[in-house]
């Protein structure tokens, strides 16, 4: 599989060179000089409501073919699957602690290894999950949906979106089948039929990004946002009027490879109005209400009764935590590097796992053998993986200890206390878990977000035999650690930091 | 019969020799290292490089005593000729050994005066190589080595 990049270099051989027997080398100079000009030619039209991969394939078919490649099955030592065309095989089996800690939710019940972009419908059509009742906002992500969210909208894609939290899963999929658009993600989520551009399409990413930018939380690795801060602020941010051409490149993927609540209580929402990092995202999970009025929570935990919340797979969040954002490397030039099909350059649709692609995906970078760049990134998510598994074996200690306190006479006040820091343990342990990268999107704030996780988890378990931490230090209060501490609860505060460069520069 | 079957052939390979800009090789036109299309990226970065305004490729990549220069020539173009148009190649593609004492030779060519005592011996080859460090000088810097980003690089609208 490591070599899997290179096939393009063998179909590419097939092409060109013995057309023409008598002159095979000047039109071998014709075909290039041609692939220049023209880096593609349309052959058909396509449009917004073109979701067929396949239509768009006739005009762009070497991105065609890349794309449906993410129906190989592939598989690193963290991610992935291979080996059979049977389900993966189940995370919540290899650790039992995710499902002691979903107990209640359905995770519980089946939670997968992931496979390629090729079968998010049709994993998501076939999890058992859909046991329970789940909520239409599941294919805002699974699907490609905007043409069934402008039929729903009448014309309005917003407004249609807006509706589909209220129906059932079943009633959204099966609106989508009967409208022809069931197609995994397509060409049109993230292209201009016009020109070919990227775009935003999603609207639980249109309406987060405008979030974040009305916050005041940096962002070191968004410029465009900076700059609309200092511009005065008239209109909205409108990611797709305002970002850079690098921004599009991660913001794309950002539209799905988020943290959000897609339940059926409230629209689908993606928590960024307070920042990125798991903790400014808490925060604003902790400060939102259901239109009911109740506090937000993802569900209620079936052991122990705390109100937890859920991660799903923030991607996107915790590489903007990276030194990889930092530096402007996008989502797409390491998932999606770019190859070379005769005289053009294309970006490879395979969307995978950049170890399966070490040569195009970090050494145009980085000047270091591929076992080299593999054995960094393994020490990397080896630490990351053994600190997640001591934070596995707290969040289980922290329940046990519930359950049992239940019965003992604990008064409620120490029973609700232990219940809170369950909810910050779960949320920081579910945050690195569910995210796909093994620790690597941001090794240190990976580190950072696990260490506090197992910090509340035990600090959890002394609650309840009556204590408080003696190593416990009170949160200065500064704007930005009012996310870190919740009122009653003990967080290790850093000293003040020196005045943040990014955003002080020119 | 055979005058025909060279006439055709001259033909045809002077026809493709032209069609390929073959005449452009023998000048210092940069753009001449661009026509077959693979050297676009490096070409690109180039032109924000530092030394944009005072190298072009040659100057960089290639001996300056005039026999040297031409065996040099000759080599890279049959090289690159071959593995482009056969398109066996595994991108990115990096400098050659011989290439990269050539490329040092000609960073002491201009800079020498004021790099000799950290340049050290010769031969080029176990010198360390000015480009370890100073790699952004003829290619402009990879994403992120000049620090963080700016909002300079947002489109006009």
């Amino acid at each position: 599989m490591a070599d899997a990049g290179r096939i393009s270099g063998a179909d590419r051989r097939g092409r060109g060179g013995s057309r023409g027997l008598d002159c095979p080398l000047l039109t071998n100079i014709f075909e290039r000089k041609a692939e220049q000009r023209a880096p593609y030619v349309r052959l058909v039209e396509v449009g917004e409501n073109d979701t067929d991969p396949a239509k768009w394939g006739k005009n762009w078919p070497a991105q065609y073919d890349s794309y449906r490649r993410t129906a190989l099955l592939t598989k690193t030592r963290f991610g992935g699957h291979q080996g059979s065309e049977a389900l993966p095989a189940e995370k919540i089996a290899r650790d039992p602690w995710l499902k002691r800690m979903f107990a209640g939710y359905a995770f519980a019940i089946d939670y997968r290894d992931r496979r390629g972009h090729a079968f998010m419908l049709f994993d998501q059509e076939h999890t058992e999950r859909l046991s329970k009742p789940q909520s239409g906002s599941c294919l805002h992500c699974h699907a490609s949906i905007m043409p069934l969210y402008r039929e729903l909208g009448g014309g309005d894609a917003m407004k249609g979106f807006a509706e589909t939290f209220k129906l059932s899963y079943q009633d959204v999929s099966q609106k989508l089948h009967a409208s022809g658009h069931a197609h995994p993600v397509a060409c049109v989520d993230c292209h201009d039929p016009s020109n070919m551009g990227l775009r935003v399409t999603r609207p639980g990413f249109l309406i987060g990004i405008q979030a974040l930018a009305a916050s005041d939380a940096p962002v070191p690795a968004l410029p465009s946002i900076r700059q609309w801060r200092e511009g005065g602020r008239q209109e909205p941010y409108d990611a797709n009027r305002d970002a850079t051409r690098n921004e599009m490149r991660s913001f794309v993927c950002g539209q799905c490879h988020v943290e959000y609540y897609c339940g059926s209580k409230m629209p689908l929402t993606f928590p960024w109005g307070k920042g990125l990092s798991a903790d400014n995202i808490e925060a604003f999970w902790d400060e939102t209400k259901f239109p009911h009025g109740e506090p937000f929570a993802d569900y209620t935990h079936a052991e122990t009764g705390a109100q937890v919340l859920k991660a799903q797979h923030p991607e996107f969040e915790l590489w903007n935590q990276g030194v990889h954002a930092r530096s402007g490397v996008s989502c797409a030039d390491c998932h999606m590097p770019y190859m070379r099909e005769g005289a053009t350059k294309v970006s490879d649709h395979w969307v995978r796992s950049p170890l399966l692609n070490v040569n195009r995906a970090c050494q145009t970078c980085h000047r270091a053998s591929e076992e080299e760049m593999k054995a960094r990134v393994d020490v990397i998510q080896q630490r990351n993986y053994e600190l997640l598994q001591r934070g596995g074996a707290a969040i289980v200690d922290l329940i046990d200890a519930l359950v049992q306190a239940k019965t003992n006479g604990t008064t409620p006040e120490m029973l609700e206390k232990a219940r809170r820091l369950q909810r910050r343990a779960q949320w920081r342990l579910d945050f690195i878990a569910a995210e796909n990268s093994m620790g690597f999107h941001a090794p240190q704030e990976a580190a950072r977000v696990l260490g506090e996780a197992a910090d509340f988890a035990r600090q959890g378990q002394i609650a309840l035999l009556g204590g408080v931490s003696t190593t416990a230090v009170a949160a200065p209060p500064t704007a930005a650690a009012s996310a870190t501490a919740g009122p009653p609860f003990a967080s290790v505060s850093p000293p003040a930091a020196p005045a943040p460069s990014a955003s002080a520069r020119p | 019969m055979l005058a025909l079957c060279l006439g055709v052939a001259a033909g045809i390979g002077g026809y493709t020799f032209r069609y390929a800009e073959g005449l452009s090789y023998f000048k210092t036109d940069p753009r001449a290292c661009v026509n077959c299309h693979i050297m676009q990226p490096e070409y690109d970065a180039w032109q924000k490089s530092s030394h944009h305004q005072v190298a072009v490729c040659i100057d960089c990549h290639l001996p300056h005593d005039f026999v040297a220069k031409y065996l040099a020539k000759a080599e890279n173009g049959w090289r690159h000729g071959e593995k482009f148009t056969t398109q066996r190649f595994v991108e990115p593609i990096v400098v050659q050994a011989k290439g990269r004492a050539i490329l040092q030779e000609n960073c002491l060519r201009c800079h020498g005066d004021i790099a000799q005592q950290i340049a050290g011996k010769s031969p080029a080859e176990e010198q360390l190589a000015c480009t370890h460090c100073h790699f952004g000088v003829g290619h402009g810097e990879k994403a992120g080595v000049g620090g963080p980003l700016t909002s300079v690089e947002r489109p006009e609208h």
